[in-house]
């Protein structure tokens, strides 16, 4: 327990870190994954999880998470999704499905949404997950696995917003929505995450996508430190 | 292994006397991203830091950069970030959040020409208040201006040992003339250089506050890892260190944040005084524009000219005893920048139309010569 | 292989009654519904009366049936559900034995 960090960004999930009984540190919005960076490389012991948002680390924050994922930095994220911004009233952001309503969207989404997973796993994630707030053991089983990983791990959890987005766009309650996923939901490990469908109203596809090994930033800092020390 | 500390003597440049003196302060992290005139101060961390066991990275932006710091000094190890101004403009967001958390981190602003891309190649002091006033919010840096190669090595040291002590981001405001400038260097031996350390909770976790401050106004930093279970966050928070959205809460912690520097500015600030006990003319000048102003005034002096030269060492906080100290007897003071007049309203807010305030400014890239600095200073005090 | 008399019957434990309690932190609660709609064994119902908010927390109708799964307090938004072992109970049954 003394070496998790957590880091958390802006937003509804941005209140997660201060929620642990461990250190913990509220970035401002879309950081928290370059701030986890900083954490990990200064001291390798630490053990950095970043809990936030899909517009804290999609959209203000998606250059941080390619990166870090690019180079491998020893780090979980878990990136709530819930397909709007929430905190600030239900707008659209990255996540937000085609023609969906939302306050910054009013006659329907026009975007193309970021396929999460895809994101990650082409970033070079060595663990991709997707669960939905339903799946809360299943969820706490890829968490554990992951963080018994080494490298930068990835597990996206598609989450209602009942008050905003899911209002806005008529799919009723909480509970109607987690009971929407149970309906939809299919788990399909090892699909190729280009492939893991993500669809409110018709399918969403979970499970652990990418599984993989490779040398990770602060393992390969640490040994060039070491040899050259030693010249 | 390499020295962490290089003692001796050495002909170098500023930028990589800044990287030196870092080193020497005890700082073994460093993130940024390449930007001129600032580049060498990472080209020499990324080669010196692994060496010595510290750790460099290259991150994808200024704002990555800026707050993979707050994150390393929060893990417990002095860090830094050298970039110019367009990157100070992306890593004020993290500014504000790392005088919030009250992290200690330093960064090198080794200025060029603005506004936007302006002249990345070209001296300037134009991001004066850009230090000072980068963020929102109220709040308080330190920030401090090289005039030599030795001050680039000197005055790094001291931003991390102020920046220490008072869990404050610190500046070292260099300008391109001192950055990229070659001279000489004397690197002491490590056990004569001074070296502040962040206070440390002497409390059991149990007991520890992380935002209560001690007398001094600077609350104790503890560590990510030492078990201490400590919060931080950059909204407005109470002792405990969490988001209390109250009057109270502010009233709090927004003053004492400024007051931890404001109160304590005898200690932080810094002045130079040459020839100013009997000087008329009153010249304020600091960074690579000091040292033109420097052989002016000792020109005039050789031609029965009553003038001394004012040179700011830290100019956040102001030095503004030390300046109405210096402009006793003067019937003139004359500010010479690299800008077209940016330290001149705090020289001004000092001198209270006491005596008129000139400013000389100078946008082009260079700094005066020395004749050009004498010919307007004529100008306009006649 | 074992051989006959090397084998030993499982002769399946005595049923215990309560093995599990569920505490609700009725305050915290908002009645968001999802306790009671996913306990895969129906433990939990919403109850009929309200707490201070005005909600209508669950309550557990049929203890019994409970498996400790966790399900509800791993679903629960509010941490206001916790699932736990009466373990005081089964250790003083053990020591009857």
């Amino acid at each position: 327990m003394d070496r998790l960090v957590v880091i958390s960004g802006i937003g509804c999930t941005g209140r997660a870190s201060g929620y642990f009984a461990a250190d913990s540190y509220h970035t401002t919005h879309g950081r928290a994954i370059a701030f986890a960076s900083g954490v990990k490389v200064a001291n390798p012991d630490l053990k950095p999880v970043v809990i936030s948002g899909d517009g804290d680390l999609f959209a203000i924050g998606g250059n941080h998470f390619i990166h870090a994922a690019r180079r491998n930095v020893d780090m979980l994220v878990l990136c709530v999704n819930n397909f709007n911004y929430g905190m600030t009233g239900g707008q659209m952001g990255p996540t937000t499905p085609d023609s969906a309503i939302t306050v910054t969207s009013p006659d329907g989404n026009i975007e193309h949404p970021f396929n999460l997973v895809s994101v990650a796993a082409a970033s070079g994630a060595v663990f991709v997950a997707r669960w939905t707030a339903l799946h809360a053991r299943r969820l706490t089983k890829s968490i554990e696995k992951a963080l018994q990983k080494k490298g930068f791990k990835f597990i996206e959890v598609i989450s209602p917003c009942p008050t905003l987005y899911d209002r806005y766009n008529r799919y009723g309650s909480g509970l109607d929505v987690m009971k929407k996923y149970r309906e939809i939901s299919v788990i399909r490990n090892f699909t190729d995450p280009m492939k893991a469908e993500i669809d409110y109203r018709t399918r969403i596809v979970c499970g652990e996508f990418v599984d993989t090994e490779k040398p990770e930033f602060t393992d390969l800092l640490a040994q060039q430190s070491d040899r050259l020390q030693k010249r | 292994m390499q020295k962490a500390v290089l003692t001796g003597e050495r002909f170098t440049q500023g930028d990589i006397a800044a990287a030196e003196g870092a080193l020497a302060a005890g700082c073994r992290f460093f993130a940024g991203y390449p930007i001129t005139p600032a580049t060498e101060i990472a080209e020499r961390m990324a080669y010196r830091l692994p060496r010595i066991g510290g750790r460099y990275i290259q991150m994808e932006d200024e704002i990555a950069s800026c707050t993979a710091v707050v994150g390393a000094s929060y893990a417990g190890v002095k860090s830094m970030t050298a970039t110019s101004g367009p990157g100070v403009s992306l890593m004020n967001e993290t500014i504000g959040l790392a005088v919030m958390t009250e992290t200690p981190m330093v960064l090198v602003n080794v200025m060029r020409g603005g506004p936007s891309t302006g002249q990345p190649t070209e001296a300037s002091q134009s991001d004066i208040m850009q230090a000072k006033w980068g963020s929102h919010g109220d709040y308080e840096i330190i920030a401090l201006i090289p005039s030599s190669v030795q001050e680039m090595f000197d005055l790094t040291i001291q931003a991390f040992n102020l920046s220490e002590r008072f869990r404050v981001p610190a500046f070292v405001l260099a300008d391109e003339i001192i950055g990229h400038m070659r001279e000489r260097l004397v690197i002491p031996p490590e056990d004569e250089i001074e070296i502040v350390n962040r206070k440390k909770p002497t409390v059991p976790p149990e007991e520890y506050l992380p935002f209560k401050a001690e007398e001094d106004l600077v609350p104790p930093m503890a560590t990510f890892g030492e078990g201490y279970h400590f919060y931080a966050t950059g909204l407005t928070h109470d002792e405990r260190g969490y988001p209390v959205m109250d009057e109270e809460a502010q009233l709090a912690l927004v003053p004492r944040l400024c007051d931890k520097i404001r109160k304590n500015a005898d200690k932080i600030t810094r002045a130079e005084n040459t020839e100013t006990e009997d000087a008329e003319i009153l010249l304020v000048a600091y960074g690579g524009e000091a040292r033109t102003a420097l052989r002016a005034v000792k020109d005039a002096r050789a031609n029965g000219i009553k003038i001394g030269l004012f040179r700011p060492i830290s100019v956040w906080p102001f030095p503004k005893e030390q300046l109405k100290e210096a402009a006793a007897n003067a019937q003139h003071v004359v500010v010479a920048e690299l800008n077209y007049g940016q330290l001149v309203g705090e020289v001004e807010r000092v001198i209270r139309n006491e005596v008129p305030v000139h400013l000389i400014p100078r946008v082009c890239g260079t700094p005066h010569t020395p004749d050009e600095l004498m010919k307007e200073i004529r100008r306009r005090i006649n | 292989m074992l051989t006959r008399q090397e084998r030993t019957p499982i002769i399946p434990e005595e049923e215990q009654a309560t093995k599990y309690q569920i505490i609700v932190n009725e305050d915290w609660c908002k009645g968001c519904g999802f306790c009671y709609s996913f306990c895969p064994r129906e433990v939990l119902e919403k109850s009929t009366r309200f707490n201070s908010k005005g909600y209508y927390p669950p309550e557990a109708v049929n203890i019994d049936r409970c498996v400790g799964c966790g399900l509800c307090e791993a679903l629960c938004p509010d941490f206001a559900i916790h699932v736990e072992e009466k373990k005081a109970k089964i250790k003083a049954k053990k020591g009857d034995k």
